[in-house]
């Protein structure tokens, strides 16, 4: 992996410092992330998983460094490009995000009728469409609060989906759902991947999520204040000599 | 229970021995329970200090009849003396139950997160508030830049918002502010006449009841009263709407979907209250009217003929422009308020309250500092 060129990556992370004012997060962050990559995002509470991903969306400027996608940087262009790049982004937010005041239909409307020039009806179909997707047919006209937790979150899914995005970003979406409802949510993500090519980039503490669907990862620790190890995480698991890591992907349990 | 010893109330008991010149021997009996009445550490205490050769601190907890977080926080207490006088803590005998919760307890480490709250001296203070009221201050105009930008894509029509969005916007904070807006201004006319008819009658001059109820609606009171209505209506709501949008992620969403929120969520806002406020004021005008004519017409027994008559000559259009021109600054100062404490909001629900709360204090605060203002212009401009 020497010669690789940051273009080559479909996101390419280089010297990332995140600071809240003169509070560092982390710092000295470089990784890459491969297209059609299901990248996880891993580390103990409070590490700065989540700030990584609003670095990674384009909600916070880092402090140093740059976020380059396809070997373009998201901070060193025009706002108006910046949105543009930031378009091809689906974000699945913790709280599922869905706006309130609106039906789920409106909520995975807005986009389409932003950015395309389809007529109503056609979004009305595309609209059922993603629904579907996400199990959720029939649930139009719902609004966010007379859903479940679980749904809400299919929801915010589906809206990721609106645009047909390239890269979809997860912020701890199996948080707060039974085992079965989360791991449903992995195999709809997989099948997502597969089918629609995208690249998932996803902050989780789910270890069997990890195990399972991840291909590639990236650790933050706490105390260091930067990434102590990057790579597939079973192979983490298996040949990682980090206690921290090591830690981590077996719960602390002794042996595995 | 033994028939002949009086029911007391729950208590625990220590009894401290020195068994060998080097152990502190603490014995405790009875019930260790929250509530119950306890000994309180200082005794142990006071005995350790008042015996210097003690190395260890042991316990005998045979009589001990039931125990609960009390007995743990008593022991924590003991412990940490312990550390501090470098005495052995021999918990040995102590319950295993109360062992195992030990050990958690002083697990893990203090943290040094734990912040501490210096005192800070006066001058530190001063420079702290001067620092934040720049910092408040370059929020204030960041804000109203963004607005004014905003503002400028929504003129040459390329600002992003959902219709459905203004005229709900619109109808909550007009329609539905009607009665309200009835109620107070109604009485404030009532009021005024009242206070106007006690000096007037001295003079025999009643009549003027009229003017004065309609000038000071017009120009004044029907635009101020509604601004404070609007504020304490229609400002809290935008910002507790706007803040729980923050604390739900949802204006991220809207950002990351590259929709922006100032364009999305403040310009209808400010629009609708544009356009509201101005209309609730002339309406507020009108009732105001009305109210002062009931105690015209009812209480002075002036004819309700006679009464208009007078209100048409003593008002001309140019004072209900005088108002509607409050009017229109009043609401575009109350959206601001609302929306820049929303936009502002911290990450957690009790945000979400002081949003609301500093949003009307605000709002307020504009509009009485506006209409002093506009005031004084008129008064230079002699209008």
């Amino acid at each position: 992996m020497s010669a690789e060129r940051p273009q080559d990556a479909h996101i390419f992370v280089h010297n990332l410092t995140m600071a809240y004012g003169s509070l560092v997060i982390q710092r000295d962050l470089t990784f890459r992330v491969q297209r059609g990559d299901i990248f996880i995002i891993m580390g103990g509470s409070g590490c700065g998983k989540s700030t990584l991903l609003r670095h990674l969306v384009g909600l916070q400027t880092p402090a140093q460094g740059e976020v380059l996608y396809d070997g373009q940087s998201l901070w060193q262009v025009e706002p108006a490009e910046r949105e543009r790049m930031m378009r091809c982004f689906g974000v699945l937010y913790q709280s599922g995000a869905l706006w309130s005041s609106m039906t789920l239909a409106e909520n995975i409307a807005l986009p389409l009728e932003q950015y395309t020039d389809l007529s109503p009806s056609q979004i009305g179909e595309l609209v059922s469409l993603k629904l579907a997707l996400v199990g959720l047919a029939g649930f139009e006209d719902y609004y966010p609060s007379a859903l479940s937790g679980g749904m809400q979150k299919r929801a915010g899914l589906a809206r990721a989906m609106a645009l047909d995005p390239d890269i979809l970003f997860f912020d701890e979406p199996s948080a707060g759902l039974d085992p079965v409802s989360s791991r449903r949510l992995d195999d709809l993500i997989l099948a997502l991947r597969d089918s629609l090519g995208a690249t998932v980039v996803m902050v989780t503490h789910e270890l069997a999520s990890i195990l399972t669907i991840g291909t590639n990862s990236v650790f933050l620790d706490a105390d260091t204040k930067t990434m102590i190890a990057q790579g597939d995480p079973k192979k983490l698991l298996a040949e990682s000599h980090d206690p921290k890591v090591r830690q981590f992907l077996t719960r602390g349990e002794p042996h595995t | 229970m033994d028939a002949t010893t009086p029911v007391t109330h729950p208590h625990g008991t220590l009894d401290v021995t020195r068994p060998t010149a080097d152990i502190l021997c603490v014995r405790l009996s009875g019930q260790w329970t929250i509530g119950a009445a306890l000994p309180s550490s200082a005794e142990v205490q006071a005995q350790c200090e008042a015996s210097p050769g003690v190395r260890r601190l042991s316990f005998e907890a045979s009589d001990l009849a039931d125990w609960d977080s009390a007995l743990l926080t008593f022991l924590l207490k003991l412990k940490e003396l312990c550390d501090q006088r470098q005495i052995a803590f021999d918990q040995a005998e102590l319950p295993h139950g109360v062992q195992r919760l030990l050990a958690l307890a002083t697990a893990v480490p203090e943290h040094e997160a734990r912040r501490e709250e210096k005192r800070v001296s006066l001058l530190v203070w001063l420079g702290q508030s001067v620092l934040d009221i720049a910092e408040a201050t370059r929020e204030l105009l960041i804000f109203l830049g963004q607005v004014a930008l905003a503002f400028g894509q929504f003129m040459r029509g390329r600002a992003r918002l959902r219709a459905v969005d203004l005229w709900l916007i619109v109808q909550a904070s007009g329609a539905q502010a009607l009665p309200i807006v009835s109620l107070i201004s109604f009485l404030v006319g009532l009021i005024l006449a009242f206070m106007g008819a006690n000096q007037l009658r001295q003079f025999g001059a009643q009549i003027y009841v009229a003017n004065l109820v309609g000038l000071s609606m017009a120009r004044e009171m029907g635009a101020m009263m509604t601004g404070i209505i609007m504020a304490g209506r229609t400002g809290a709501a935008f910002a507790a709407q706007l803040g729980t949008m923050v604390v739900n992620q949802e204006t991220d969403a809207l950002i990351t979907m590259g929709l922006n929120p100032i364009e999305f969520l403040v310009v209808p806002r400010m629009l609708a209250l544009m356009l509201m406020v101005p209309l609730l004021c002339i309406y507020a005008d009108l009732v105001g009217i009305l109210g002062g004519a009931v105690v015209g017409v009812g209480m002075l027994h002036l004819g309700a003929a006679q009464y208009y008559q007078q209100t048409l000559s003593a008002l001309h259009l140019l004072d209900f422009v005088v108002g509607l021109i409050k009017g229109t600054v009043f609401g575009i100062l109350i959206a601001l308020a609302g929306c820049l404490r929303g936009m502002q909001c911290g990450r957690s629900a009790s945000a979400v309250g002081a949003a609301a709360t500093s949003a009307v204090v605000t709002g307020i605060v504009w509009i009485i500092v506006s209409d002093a203002v506009l005031t004084i212009t008129y008064n230079i401009l002699g209008i």
